[in-house]
Order: C-alpha cells, then structure tokens, then sequence
C-alpha cells in the first residue's frame, strides 16, 4: 500500500504517451496548456521569481551586507547542526523501517506503512506542542530534566526533536519500493556463498538502493533546513541562540527588515531549486535502471 | 542487513511463539519500533493522556469555544476551497503535462514541486509581499477594493500555493499508465469526444483526483509557516487554528494549547485513514 501523503517522489515519466489524440483540436489543446500556465504562474512562478527579484533589488552589495550579519551566521549555522543531527537519524531509523517493511509479510504491515506516514499528516504546530508537552517544564519528563540541569525545550535539543519529527518518513518512503523491486533474490546469493549481515548489506543491498536512499537523504535535508512550524514551537525564537534560517526570515519580516529577510528567504530558495535539480536527476537515474532490469 | 536468518519473522508461519520472537528480534526491527516509540507514539500518546486530565467538560468546553470555532471554520472552509481549486486546475495541469507536448514542459514539470521544496516561510513572506497592495499581483486588484494579502484571502492562496502539487502528482502516473486503446476503441464505437471524456476517461481518475484533494486539504488544515505570515492573524476573521495553538502555548494555556492541538491530532488520524481508503478505491481500476 502506498499512503503518499508527499508525491514528491512517485512519478512516472512525463514523456511517454506523446502524441495527441486525434480528437482533440488544436485550439483546445493551446487553450487548456493556457490556463495551466497562466495559474502556474499566477501562483507559483511569480512569487518564485518575486524571492530574487527583491533579493537583489538594491544591487548584490546589500544582499552581500546583509549576509554577513552576526545573527544571520548564526542562524546559518545552527541550521546546518540541526540537519547534520536529524538527517542521519532518520537515516538509520528508515533503512531499519524499509528493510522491516520490505522484507516481511506480517499482519499488520499496512497498519505499520501508515503510521510511518503520521508524522506528515500532523500538523508541525501539533508536532512541537506534542515535544512541548513531553519536555517542556510542566512536561512528563520536564521535573526529571530541571533535577539534572538538562534544558531541551527552547534550545537545540528540542529543535532537533521537532525536525527529526516532521522528517521521519522520507527516507523509508522512498527505499522501501526500491527494496521491494530489487528482491531478496542477490542476498540469497550472497549468504549463499557466506557473506555475513554485514557483507551483505554493504555489498549487496546498499548498492541496489542508493539512488532511492539518496532521493530520501535529499527531500529530509530540505525540510530538515526549512522547517518552520514545529521548530517555531519548541525554540523560543532567540536570535543568536535558537533561531534557525527560517525563523530569521519570519523575524526579519515582522520586524520590518525586509532585506535581511530576503536575503536570508534568497538562500533557502537557491536550496529549493538545488533540492528540485538533484531530484529531478536522481528521478531519471532510478528509471534508468529501472529500464535496464 | 544485520539479522540472524533465525530470528528472521519468516512469511511462512513460523512455530515459534510470539514471545520468543518478540525477544529475539533482529537490529532493524529492535531500532525501528523503539525510534517510532521514543519519536511517535510517546509524544502522541502523552498529548492525549494530558488532553484527558482536562476532564471531558471542560475539554468540550474549550473544544467548542467561540474563539476555537471560528479557528475551524476559518481553517477547514478556507482549506477546502484551496483543495477544491487545486482538484480542477492541478487536474487540468497534470492532463496537460500527460498528454501534450510543448516548449517549457520540463522544467514545468519540474516546478510543480516547488512547494515542497521551498520553505513555508519563504513562501509566506513572498506570497505575502507579491499579493500585498502594491504587490505584483495585488495591485491589480488593489484598486477594486479587493485586498488579498493578511486577510481571508490570502489564506487561501497560500493554502493552495502549498496544496497545489498533490493533485498533480497523484494523477500523473495514473493518466500515463491509462490504456489509450480504451478511448480509441469508444471513438470506433461512435462516442462523441465529450461522451469519451465523461464516461471513459474521468471514471478512473476519480479516486485519485479524491486522494490529490484530501492529502492537499489534510497538508492545508495543518499548515503554518506561510499562513501565519500571509494572514492578518484577527480572531473570528482570518485566525486558524495552528496560529491559535501557538498563542494558546505562548501565554502559558497548555490546557486549551492540548485540547486544541488533540482536536487537530484526531482530524489528522481522521484525514489519514480517509486517503487511505480513497487509494484502496483508487486501486480497483488496476490490472
């Protein structure tokens, strides 16, 4: 059962099929590409296009200015920590789903492939309340962490949490149908003519999934550098202690700054365009060796 | 990976008991259900228990207030219409992008995903200035009094800015695998173009057009970081729930925070369990 609450990742060629029926007359072809078009860029490639035109309205200087500001870095780097903890967590924690998935029939694996999935059916604001409420100061675990001095909620810890959270399910999304299509058929194989666990995974399997897991790795980084909601929840939104990329955007705005927040919003749109050309080269990979198998 | 074939659940029904290998599991089951506790079913569960010390009056209370009910009707009817929107215009793109060729159709392809991919907040702020008053697009409108941005409005467009690939996506494979022998062979058959499309091909694309809808109304309702900054964020005009969650918290309100946070918990779990049921459906076309 495929539960995709992110279609970001199932999608077939677009270039089969060409052709166009011979019913359809030409003006009706032009008049519905038209009005596909003209809502595209009503709402979407007009406020993309706005995020670089007011970037560098005033000139690369400004942005550059910008960019070097204390609070700015600072939020660049906790940005990048905050990725480099929760990325590798989901990791792992997908390849185990994936595999578990993947590899058993067991009552209740439709059950299980759907509670993967909770995480993006829940909104980021419940998801950094739930955090809130577990290790904040009135949380079930709060009394324990004020007795040894550990702060989780309002620093970095708890917007580790929220991002781990709200990113949980890509990676095992995207590897569990390519471990599926590959087949248990090669480790046999291997375990066959001795290779342990590990030799196999290694050897064996890691081969056969990367470009899925790599797919996986990229849409977790994306949201993991841009999520807002649940980190917003959980941080305090402290400039310079626990503010994030896009809390700096938010606060920059409210606050009038308009250039500090574009040029901030500027970067994280260069990541999403980066994050949609990978994608779209990781897409054509997979369907190649899909092709060629 | 690092699993002993022994302790492997195997499909074929094993004789070993389901104590044994619930003990015996091997490394990736042992770290998954213990990520997915730590991480999922504690944080939810402890929301529930604190949502039910509340006691079900006051929890009905505070679920029902005036203030929490607007928060609805402002999120769920302004999601709905985004969804409802994107149901026809992401089916007339992904029918486009399917079945015409044409210059730019890559990268617009590609584009589609854009709002995954871009930051809620960069949404926000962008979609907020370009439909502002002397906006890009909001000074066309400007003059007819109509503002868009920080009102009701501009909820919604920010709701279907970040709504608008599901649609597309859950009907693009759909349309490609779709067999064309089908409709020629109703054309042979003497059926009008309009009889083909009715009744040949939307009957199939309905249950996902369905799921496309529901999963960008589920993403919509939950939505925070463009709408907050895109809305004005007035109780009973363009509040929603999230941004009421969130004020609930900042004064110290874990109480109406919970109740309401359990409310739009329980829709979520709803929301999933109906796409679900929508793909079941969606899958008694398949060969």
């Amino acid at each position: 059962m495929t539960t995709d609450l992110t279609q970001f990742g199932d999608r077939a060629t677009s270039t089969s099929k060409a052709g166009v029926p011979a019913s359809d007359k030409p003006w009706i072809k032009w008049l519905l590409i038209g009005i596909a078009i003209l809502y595209l860029v009503l709402v979407l490639f007009i406020p993309a296009l706005n995020v670089f035109v007011q970037a560098f309205s005033q000139g690369v200087g400004p942005f550059f200015h910008n960019l070097v500001e204390q609070d700015f870095l600072f939020a660049v780097k906790l940005t990048l920590i905050i990725a480099l903890i929760a990325v590798p967590l989901n990791t792992v924690f997908g390849l185990c789903a994936a595999w578990a998935i993947a590899r058993h029939q067991f009552p209740g694996r439709t059950l299980l492939l759907s509670i993967i999935d909770i995480p993006f059916a829940i909104s980021p604001v419940v998801a950094g309340l739930m955090i809130v409420l577990l290790y904040g100061r009135n949380g079930w675990f709060g009394p324990f962490l004020q007795a040894n001095d550990i702060k989780i909620i309002f620093a970095v810890p708890g917007m580790v949490l929220a991002t781990a959270f709200v990113t949980m399910p890509f990676v095992a999304r995207e590897v569990i149908p390519v471990l599926e299509e590959a087949g248990v058929d090669q480790e046999e194989a291997a375990r066959t003519l001795g290779a342990n666990d590990w030799q196999i995974f290694w050897r064996v399997t890691l081969p056969n999934i990367r470009w899925g897991l790599l797919y996986g790795l990229i849409l977790t980084n994306a949201r993991a550098m841009g999520e807002f909601g649940a980190v917003s929840v959980v941080s305090g939104n402290i400039a310079g202690k626990t503010q994030t990329l896009p809390l700096f955007v938010e606060e920059a705005y409210k606050q009038y700054q308009t250039p500090s927040a574009y040029s901030a919003a500027v970067l994280l749109a260069g990541l999403a365009v980066v994050t949609l050309i990978l994608k779209e080269i990781l897409e054509r990979k997979t369907r190649i060796k899909d092709a060629a198998e | 990976m690092a699993a002993s074939p022994s302790a492997v659940p195997n499909s074929k029904s094993d004789s070993q008991s389901f104590w044994y290998r619930l003990t015996h599991l091997s490394t990736p089951w042992k770290v998954t259900w213990v990520y997915l506790s730590l991480m999922l079913f504690v944080p939810v569960i402890a929301m529930m228990l604190r949502a039910s010390t509340v006691g079900p009056a006051k929890f009905w209370e505070i679920a029902t207030s005036e203030i929490a009910l607007s928060t609805y009707n402002v999120t769920f009817l302004t999601s709905l219409v985004a969804a409802a929107i994107n149901g026809v215009f992401g089916t007339l793109i992904a029918w486009v992008l399917v079945r015409y060729e044409f210059p730019g159709k890559r990268i617009i392809d590609a584009a589609v995903d854009l709002p995954f991919a871009l930051p809620t907040s960069v949404a926000g702020l962008t979609l907020a200035t370009v439909y502002s008053d002397n906006g890009w697009i909001g000074s066309l409108f400007a003059p007819f009094g109509i503002k868009i941005a920080f009102t009701r409005l501009g909820l919604g467009v920010a709701m279907i800015f970040i709504s608008l690939p599901f649609v597309v996506r859950t009907l693009q494979p759909v349309l490609q695998e779709m067999e064309k022998e089908v409709e020629e062979s109703a054309w042979c058959l003497g059926a009008s173009a309009w009889q083909t499309f009715w009744r040949v091909i939307l009957p199939p694309l309905v249950p996902p057009i369905l799921t496309g809808v529901a999963l960008g109304f589920s993403r919509a309702v939950g939505e925070y970081g463009s709408t907050v900054i895109i809305a004005g964020n007035v109780p009973f005009q363009d509040l929603i729930a999230p941004v009421l969650i969130f004020q609930r918290l900042e004064q110290y309100d874990y109480a109406g925070a919970t109740v309401i946070g359990t409310v739009l918990l329980l829709i979520s779990l709803v929301m999933l369990l109906v796409i679900n049921v929508l793909q079941a459906w969606g899958r008694r076309y398949d060969h």
